[in-house]
């Protein structure tokens, strides 16, 4: 007992001279056990490289989008309730409306800075999208999403999916004539699901369209329901990323094994902390001078009422490209009626396109028979066929995009609306393949240039002419570093399924499964999808026989 | 790593970039099994900042500066909310005509922060030590030992709970346990109403006159001219009743005049009063509200997905992805030379729906 209390006075005593900073820390490791939390993230390595901020983007317009959200909502009042506008927007006194559209109204006119943190809450969630869209890219291209990342590339990918329909619910709240024609496409969208379409809007809408009750269903989704999933799935995410800790470029002591870069505290603390501040302040800027949803210049829905040239947010874009492109299958049968002309766009085709990208991580692991881990990254070229499948789902994805915007474009360029929906019909399946192609010899090509580099050097452009007067272009031989680097990837070979007849002439069952697998392994990883890296043997004799050129 | 800016006398002349050991002669690489070696980290290539204590003086107030900025920008944020009045609208070349208090408060707001970032990673790039240091990795995966150890607790706390043994607890608990979440489901039973008939009528009955919605007055065919599209709703609809919405999404009308020996479809001509027909208003797609008549053709089209309908033959669909056509509302002409609706609309108006037919 004496020996346990001197030792606690022992403890004290020594904490006891500590300076102030570190006597609230010791308080609080005695509570929280913060030093064993510090010890192991304080003085994190984190590698360096530009793409690796795009994530960060997406973290800092996600708290962007919760403050300024946070300040809407002490002024939004989410009810559809009528009333006659008697704010200082001249144009629109008079006007029946809903109390969402007037209270929106009011924040953009009357609260001082209202509209300021209505245009910061609707471009920071432009950006949100949009740099989860570029950063799933990144992540996709460079295949990081490689084991152990793979869940990680789910939360990734469900934050996406979410972050649409938070922005969806978002937009459509302030309940004005271009929100409200979204609003009636979607219920147009749920009455064409088969059976049960009818009852699921009717039960959303509280009964027919519109109802008096989407806007607060609505906001209870958007500011509860979906971000507080949300934020689950972004501290997950976060936490993944510390734990398995940050993939690297091949380069020299770089390697499986290790991580090599600048520590939290200070770098990244200053760096990321700082970059939170830069993407706060060019959003403040954008929003100070360009307008974003001027509900006053559309006003109030009418569901008898709509505008030309109307468009969702730029993430919504692809499902209204589906829509447009879709031609109007409908099908009447035993008293019912199928509306296949919007149920394939928006119940098929919409999840599809997206489910496409999301499970390449699986199919790839699948197909390589790969069990280890990766956490050098691939440089895209290294990997044509990941490469080609990727650009040609944001071919696909843009090609939806563009039928987003057949109106615009036809009235722009002046178009014809019928040629720009036949091209986009004709591209939805076309382009993708062909983008696939170009850009797999695109990825190969640049193979054999980092092929030729490593065995010949480096181009110098400078030209030298030799006594009998030809003339030849100076090669720099790279340092070893560069050729480490360009030569760090690996051409796994493909796994093969062995001869289905063994030597006794006896026939091998091998399932269907398996022989498509041996079939993608081929042509992922197979002699057309790679150009064999340089040796060490080719480069020696090529330098060792006649000089280098 | 002396975390010091260090002056000139600190540096080690064998970081200098001069000083680096330039690779051997031209074409020998190092060779590390069928592989080219790695060479390892390459040495730290110090900054002006390291170097010059001049130089590092400069960042330091660049970086200062950067933050007394941002001070300056919310002292302006607090200025310009305080003084100016929210409906002050002021010529900002090239942006144009723009609120002046939101262009002055965002931009103040925005140089604010951008300041502190910017002034942040000024910092951290110029006076933070940058040299590169390799952490280990260690595998995700659990050792065996701790694989197995961690199996054996499982099965031992499985055994002990005899979970597997009591197959009765087992059932009845899955049963409960899938049960349970019914009660949420049934709670969302009044969310809504059911659909019943509701969606396949529409406000118009026998003898309606098609009021002029600006005017609130009924039309007369004469009210009709040829190459223009007129709406129409019901009367007695207010847009201060409860339902006005929900009426007008359905009922909504547009009425143009055809020459009648241009109308291709019989019943269409059958259905109008000398040329006068009515055709829903709203799209078979989904549901907007079509706008655009192009008076040669008869066309309209149906501005937010382009579902094109011919107006002369039935409504039909001729362009774009809706599924069937315009429903024709039959009119007439009342007594008193108003037009007037002969009944609701022979089939549901608006996008389909399962229950259509």
């Amino acid at each position: 007992m004496s020996t346990t209390e001197h030792a606690t006075d022992d403890v004290t005593a020594r904490r006891g001279k500590a300076p102030a900073g570190e006597k609230i820390a010791d308080w609080a490791d005695g509570r929280l056990g913060i030093y064993g939390l510090a010890k192991a993230n304080m003085r994190k390595i984190f590698p360096d490289h530009w793409s690796f901020m795009l994530g960060e983007i997406c973290l800092y317009s996600f708290v962007i989008i919760i403050l300024t959200g946070v300040y809407l909502t002490l002024f939004f009042h989410p009810s559809m309730q009528e009333v006659t506008y008697s704010g200082p927007y001249v144009p629109l006194q008079g006007i029946r409306m809903s109390e969402a559209f007037n209270s929106t109204m009011n924040i953009s006119f009357e609260v001082r800075g209202g509209l300021l943190i209505r245009q910061i809450h609707h471009w920071a969630a432009l950006v949100f999208l949009a740099g989860m869209f570029v950063h799933m890219m990144r992540v996709f291209f460079t295949g990081a999403f490689r084991k152990p990342r793979e869940v990680n590339w789910l939360f990734g990918f469900l934050l996406f999916v979410l972050g649409m329909f938070t922005g969806f619910t978002g937009y459509s709240l302030p309940d004005d004539l271009l929100s409200g024609t979204g609003v009636r496409f979607m219920e147009g969208a749920i009455l064409s699901v088969p059976i049960v379409g009818t009852y699921l809007s009717f039960f959303l809408f509280g009964g027919q369209f519109p109802g008096n009750d989407f806007v607060s269903r609505f906001y209870s989704i958007h500011i509860l329901l979906l971000p507080g999933i949300m934020a689950g799935l972004l501290v997950a995410h976060l936490i993944l990323v510390f734990y398995h800790k940050h993939t690297q470029f091949a380069g020299p002591g770089k390697n499986e094994k290790n991580v090599v870069g600048m520590p939290l505290l200070p770098v990244y603390m200053a760096k990321a902390g700082g970059f939170f501040f830069l993407v706060f302040g060019v959003i403040a800027i954008i929003a100070a001078i360009a307008s974003i949803n001027p509900i006053w210049e559309f006003g109030p829905y009418r569901p008898d009422q709509v505008s030309t040239g109307a468009q969702p947010d730029w993430y919504m874009g692809f499902s209204e490209g589906l829509i447009r492109a879709m031609p109007g299958w409908e099908i009447n049968f035993w008293g019912h009626t199928l509306q296949l002309g919007v149920f394939i766009p928006l119940g098929l085709l919409f999840p599809a396109v997206l489910t496409v990208i999301a499970i390449w991580p699986f199919l790839e692991s699948w197909v390589s028979g790969d069990k280890r881990e990766h956490h050098i990254l691939d440089r895209p070229r290294n990997a044509p066929v990941r490469t080609g499948f990727g650009v040609g789902w944001i071919t696909w994805y843009m090609v939806c995009l563009i039928g987003g915007g057949n109106d615009i474009l036809a009235t722009h360029f002046h178009l014809s609306i019928n040629d720009v929906t036949w091209f986009v019909r004709i591209a939805f399946f076309v382009a993708p393949v062909l983008a696939f192609i170009v850009t797999k010899r695109v990825c190969l090509g640049l193979q054999r240039r980092d092929r030729d580099k490593v065995l010949h050097g480096r181009e110098t452009g400078v030209i030298k002419r030799l006594p009998h007067g030809e003339f030849i272009e100076i090669h720099e031989p790279l340092d070893q570093g560069k050729v480490f680097t360009l030569t760090a990837h690996e051409q796994p070979a493909p796994a093969e399924i062995g001869p289905e007849v063994d030597e006794n002439g006896v026939e091998r069952k091998v399932d269907p499964l398996t022989k498509l697998r041996a079939k993608l392994a081929e042509g992922m990883y197979g002699e057309g999808s790679h150009i064999p890296k340089p040796t060490p043997e080719e480069h020696a004799e090529i330098t060792s026989g006649h000089g280098h050129h | 790593m002396s975390s010091e800016p260090g002056s000139h006398e600190d540096m080690s002349e064998d970081n200098l970039p001069s000083e680096r050991a330039h690779d051997a002669h031209h074409g020998a690489v190092a060779v590390a099994g069928d592989a080219f070696a790695d060479p390892g980290l390459p040495a730290h290539l110090p900054r002006r900042q390291d170097l010059d204590e001049q130089a590092a003086k400069h960042s330091e107030r660049v970086v200062a500066g950067l933050f007394v900025l941002s001070m300056l920008a919310t002292i302006g944020f607090i200025a310009s909310y305080v003084t100016l009045k929210p409906g002050k609208i002021v010529y900002i070349f090239p942006v144009g005509h723009v609120s002046a208090l939101n262009f002055a408060l965002g931009l103040t707001l925005g140089l604010a922060l951008f300041c502190i970032g910017a002034g942040a990673v000024h910092w951290a790039r110029t006076l933070m030590s940058d040299v590169e240091t390799p952490a280990e990795r260690h595998p995700i995966e659990a050792s065996p030992e701790v694989r197995a150890q961690v199996i054996a607790d499982f099965k031992q706390g499985a055994a002990e709970s005899q979970f597997g043994r009591r197959k009765l607890i087992r059932n009845t608990m899955f049963g409960a346990m899938a049960m349970v979440p019914l009660s949420g489901l049934v709670l969302l039973r009044d969310l809504g109403p059911l659909p019943g008939k509701s969606l396949r009528t529409t406000a118009w009955r026998k003898g309606m006159t098609l009021i002029n919605p600006n005017t609130n007055l009924p039309l007369r065919p004469e009210d009709i001219t040829t190459g223009s599209l007129t709406f129409a709703q019901p009367p007695g609809l207010s847009e201060d009743d409860d339902d006005f919405q929900d009426v007008i999404a359905k009922a909504a009308l547009m009425i143009v005049r055809i020459e009648p020996d241009e109308i291709k479809d019989k019943r269409e001509l059958d259905w109008g009063h000398q040329g006068i027909v009515a055709f829903s208003k709203i799209c078979t797609h989904v549901g907007c509200p079509i706008s655009l008549y192009e008076q040669q053709t008869h066309h309209v089209l149906c501005p937010c997905h382009q579902s094109t309908f011919d107006l002369a033959d039935g409504g039909r669909v001729i362009f774009g992805p809706a599924g069937h056509a315009l429903p024709q509302l039959r009119i007439s002409v009342n007594g008193s030379g108003y037009l007037e609706a002969l009944g609701d609309f022979a089939e549901p108006v608006g996008p389909s729906f399962w229950e259509r037919g």
